[in-house]
């Protein structure tokens, strides 16, 4: 059984403009120790979907279906207390912005406790042991005179660091990251990548990378997920996606990862910006922007399936197989010999 | 911190000097001779002279000022009265006490609607409590202070007879024919309610914002991902941080309360600072005006630098920069 299943997961937003449908039918499971990640323009809905699996989103405004299966319990169903046991000691989550993420009027130290007496029956003096313990598997330099400090007294890279620190307290099994490194440079980018990988072998935990970054994928994820205007448009193991990929999305997506030999304007290679989820174009959501766009693109939502000879690998496009074939030997050759 | 609060302290002097030069040249700028109402329709030219020359009247402004801030610094006095000829000091330890009681009750109950009722409101927003307070807002923020003065005690002073209309309880010593804490509550109430319905409304409106745009912040959020429980996350990370700018608020809006206190004490002949002041105003007794000013604005200084020291002690981003 996976760790987490998702299946037709909707996450409807009322607003005064209409609903707006952040996550339509969104499905995939992540397995045990194993590393996730979500990829995608921004608004394609991937923050969305992992706020709904931590239960986060206002209830009052929020229209949710389908089920997202933990351990075999529904998240979706669950009731406030149980979800509560599990949110921050099985499953924890770091947040993209650590320079707002942290409360500005507490310690870090305290915010670290608050963590672990929240899930676990422990005295103080034990508690912030074990924040020391994990300040300083983070790499915080001098963790014991930190941890009295505030916030606002570190700088981005080491806010963010906390805040693995703070998700990781309670050894969960899985941890949810949402775009960790976008709000860093370039270098604390790298090393706050480096640092969640050297972590997952020592914790054991399952990771949901979420990104806009395929570059962040293929150096950490197992699986990805490709995800367009509230759905999912492409999955499989992260070989695959970068070997074949099979949706033009993807193409998109891959040609405009940034190259270490040449600094290139990303997301220029896609013309056009994501659709408004209030009211998505009919048909293939992509459609519009879509080099390749054929008149049932147009008119028929494309279902996601497995590619004809690999079943582990999805896509939801209506070119014919052979043209996606060679439509991506075309684009990985290109990339091969840009990177040479 | 130590830099801030020499700032703070500083500035404080300044502010002090400022406002007791405006009220000396506020008061000689006006067209009175107050030597002419000391003594009386009967004076001739020679007895004003006297007059002025015996108040100090005669010298210019500039070293009137002068004489005026050696009195308050080195002898603490504010000085005569005009009218009366009682030290200003004892004008003013009369009348304190019955602003301070009036002004710190009603600070006390305009919080104690403002707080729960804007955070009640934050929290359901649009709810039937929330629009009931917004009403509650609205006409708060209409209402002037004498106006509704005069509503209340005409319907529960005068009407219903619930609280009485006029007159003020000692707290400590029954000087007078009432006295205790439960009189001087008792009588306190109307003027309290009256004074405190403004703020309370504008205050309503702020914390229900602030609590509001607090709720929003990504820290709530995480809060919210560790596993902490609503109550949790309300008292320990949504109220703390909304109520930093509530407590600055609170400590600039003290001198409005206290021009506001004005308006109160005159509807319900409340002995205080305020309507002394007015009184002295028709009389010319610019020893008494001025020495309330400069009296309230000690106070009004002393509580602003108060409440800024509360507030970098709440907020470590001041203190520890
Ligand atoms: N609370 C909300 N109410 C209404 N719309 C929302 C809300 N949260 C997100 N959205 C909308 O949902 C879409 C997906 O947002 P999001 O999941 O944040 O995208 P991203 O893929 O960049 O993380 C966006 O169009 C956003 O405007
Ligand atoms: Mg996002």
């Amino acid at each position: 059984m996976a760790l987490l299943e998702v299946t037709d997961l909707r996450t409807y937003f009322r607003t005064d403009d209409g609903i707006v449908k952040a996550v339509d039918g969104v499905s995939f499971s992540i397995e045990k120790g194993k590393t996730l990640g979500i990829v995608g323009e921004s608004g394609s809905g991937k923050s969305v979907t992992c706020l709904t699996i931590m239960g986060l989103n206002s209830k009052r405004t929020t229209i949710t279906s389908g089920e997202a299966l933990w351990k075999g319990k529904n998240l979706l169903t669950m009731g406030a207390r149980e979800f509560r046991d599990i949110r921050g000691s099985e499953i924890a989550m770091i947040f993209q912005d650590p320079m707002t993420s942290l409360n500005p009027v507490h310690k870090v130290g305290k915010q670290l406790t608050e963590a672990i007496q929240l899930h676990r029956d422990v005295t103080k003096s034990q508690a912030r042991a074990r924040a020391l313990e994990l300040l300083k598997a983070v790499g915080i330099p001098r963790p014991e005179r930190r941890i009295d400090d505030y916030p606002h007294q570190f700088s981005g890279g080491m806010r963010q660091r906390v805040m693995i620190a703070m998700a990781l307290v309670n050894n969960p099994d899985l941890l949810i990251a949402d775009e960790p490194t976008t709000a860093l440079d370039v270098t604390t980018q790298a090393q706050i990548l480096t640092l969640m990988q050297k972590l997952q072998e020592e914790f054991g935990s399952a990771i949901l990378v979420i990104t806009h970054d395929l570059g962040v994928v293929a150096e950490v994820a197992d699986e990805v997920v490709v995800m367009y205007a509230a759905q999912v448009v492409e999955k499989g193991p992260v070989e695959r996606i970068f070997k074949r990929p099979h949706m033009p999305y993807t193409w998109g997506l891959l040609g405009s990862l940034p190259r270490l030999d040449s600094v290139v304007d990303r997301l220029v290679q896609i013309p056009g910006s994501p659709p408004s989820l209030l009211n998505p174009p009919r048909g293939c959501r992509f459609h519009p922007r879509c080099p390749y766009v054929m008149d049932v693109c147009k008119a028929d939502d494309p279902a996601l399936l497995p590619v004809f000879d690999d079943s582990d690998h999805f896509a939801a496009c209506h070119l014919d197989h052979e043209t996606k074939d060679r439509e991506a030997a075309k684009l990985i050759a290109g990339m091969m010999a840009q990177a040479s | 911190m130590i830099r801030y609060i020499i700032r703070r302290l500083l500035w404080a002097v300044v502010l002090f000097v400022a406002v007791t030069v405006v009220t000396y040249i506020i008061f000689f700028i006006v067209p009175a001779n107050p030597a002419l109402g000391l003594c009386g329709k009967a004076c001739t030219q020679d007895d004003v002279k006297r007059v002025q020359a015996y108040w100090g009247l005669d010298k210019p402004v500039p070293v009137q000022y002068l004489k005026f801030l050696e009195r308050l610094v080195v002898h603490q006095s504010l000085g005569r009265s005009f009218a009366t000829r009682r030290e200003v000091n004892d004008i003013v330890k009369d009348a304190a006490p019955v602003t301070a009681s009036l002004v710190v009750g009603g600070v006390v109950l305009w919080m104690l609607i403002a707080v729960p009722l804007g955070i009640l409101s934050a929290i359901r927003p649009r709810s039937l409590l929330d629009r009931a307070s917004m009403v509650f807002v609205l006409v708060g923020i209409s209402a002037h202070p004498v106006w509704l003065g005069l509503i209340f005690s005409f319907f529960f002073g005068y009407k219903l007879g619930w609280f009485p209309i006029t007159n003020y309880c000692d707290f400590i010593n029954p000087s007078t024919d009432c006295g205790g804490p439960v009189q001087w509550a008792y009588h306190l109430f109307l003027p309290w309610a009256t004074f405190a319905i403004l703020f309370a409304a504008l205050y309503v409106r702020m914390i229900r914002a602030n609590v509001m745009e607090t709720m929003n912040e990504d820290y709530v959020r995480t809060a919210r991902a560790k596993g902490a429980p609503e109550h949790q996350v309300m008292r320990s990370h949504i109220l703390r941080n909304a109520m930093l700018p509530v407590v600055t608020m609170l400590g600039m809006d003290i001198g409005l309360a206290l021009g506001g206190a004005v308006f109160t004490e005159t509807v319900y002949a409340l002995p205080g600072l305020g309507k002394t002041a007015i009184s002295a105003l028709d009389t010319f007794d610019l020893p008494t005006v001025q020495g309330i000013v400069v009296f309230s604005t000690i106070c009004i200084i002393v509580f602003n630098l108060i409440v800024d020291l509360l507030y970098a002690w709440i907020d470590p981003r001041i203190r520890l920069s």
